[in-house]
């Protein structure tokens, strides 16, 4: 075992604790941060796999903007805890056994042990990069030239979500008074000023 | 120096770990929307995990812009998913699955 395995297992260790806690947590609050928890460590394993962008991108976006959104609803909302967990017990045995036995596939597929139907064990064609590497760099050179289509694409679909998120939650009390600037801007002078005329009168 | 002893199908493990986890969060919590998100963006981690693990151990930059895409769309799915959530609860002050019948579904 080298440094880089006793890393790897105690990230791995750690992610999968998390992913556990965002199962079983009682409190979805707690299983917001648990999710937390769990990109943390998962991020850790994407720099060993020399993935340095995307585990930065997965701690800014995922941890910075998408948790945040997540704690916000999840503390907005009014959730009755105790009956969300209603069932709970009943759906833990199919529910395990269904997993355990994805599991089991997915292991027998691509996993350790097993014949190893795949070829996975032995592929292993990693370049030991020189330490003036960029992966950002490498990742933006094709980013920008094989894959720009797709870049394009994926702003609209940003663009869209940002626009549905917004229209879907957008919401105008009748309580609530508003200024209707189209009203505002067709004023005349005469609808607001009116001019009296008067004598002068001298103060005693 | 020891020889190390992890290597990609121990990411991929890990990946089907993950995977499976969620998939068991999907059965257990079946009535909460909002943990039903939260599992549904722990599988694409799984996934991603697979892709960048894979982009590794076959020295292609590829998987990763894979992955890249993915966190765009997942984070699209994320926000409207919870602004529907938002919405949902305003109008019927319960996200619970199973209230959620108007369709007669």
């Amino acid at each position: 075992m080298t440094i880089t395995d006793f890393l790897f297992f105690a990230f791995a260790g750690v992610t999968i604790a998390a992913a556990l806690g965002v199962v079983v947590s009682k409190n979805p609050v707690h299983s917001a941060l648990f999710l937390v928890l769990t990109f943390f460590s998962c991020s850790a394993i994407w720099l060993m796999l020399e993935a340095e962008f995307l585990a930065i991108t997965l701690v800014l976006v995922y941890v910075g903007a998408v948790m945040v959104l997540f704690l916000f609803v999840v503390m907005m909302l009014d959730i009755n805890v105790a009956k969300m967990r209603e069932g709970f017990v009943s759906y833990l045995p199919v529910g395990a056994l269904f997993a355990f036995l994805m599991l089991a596939i997915m292991v027998y597929v691509v996993g350790p042990v097993g014949p190893d139907v795949m070829g996975t064990a032995a592929l292993d064609n990693a370049v030991v990069h020189p330490a003036d590497y960029s992966n950002t760099e490498a990742l933006g050179e094709i980013l920008y030239t094989d894959y720009v289509l797709a870049f394009e694409i994926a702003a609209i679909i940003l663009l869209v979500a940002i626009i549905a998120a917004i229209s879907l939650t957008l919401r105008r009390r009748p309580t609530t008074k508003y200024q209707t600037p189209a009203k505002q801007v067709k004023v005349k002078r005469n609808d607001r000023l009116k001019i009296i005329e008067s004598d002068a009168e001298v103060l005693k | 120096m020891d020889t190390s002893v992890i290597g990609l199908t121990s990411y991929l493990t890990l990946g089907a770990i993950l995977f499976a986890i969620s998939i068991a969060g999907i059965f257990l919590n079946r009535k909460n929307i909002v943990v039903l998100l939260m599992c549904i963006e722990l599988m694409l981690l799984a996934a991603n995990i697979n892709f960048i693990a894979f982009s590794h151990y076959l020295n292609d930059s590829a998987g990763q812009v894979f992955v890249f895409f993915i966190l765009t769309v997942a984070a699209a799915e994320a926000a409207i998913g919870l602004a529907i959530l938002v919405t949902l609860f305003r109008n019927r002050r319960t996200i619970d699955v199973e209230e959620l019948d108007a369709l007669k579904g």
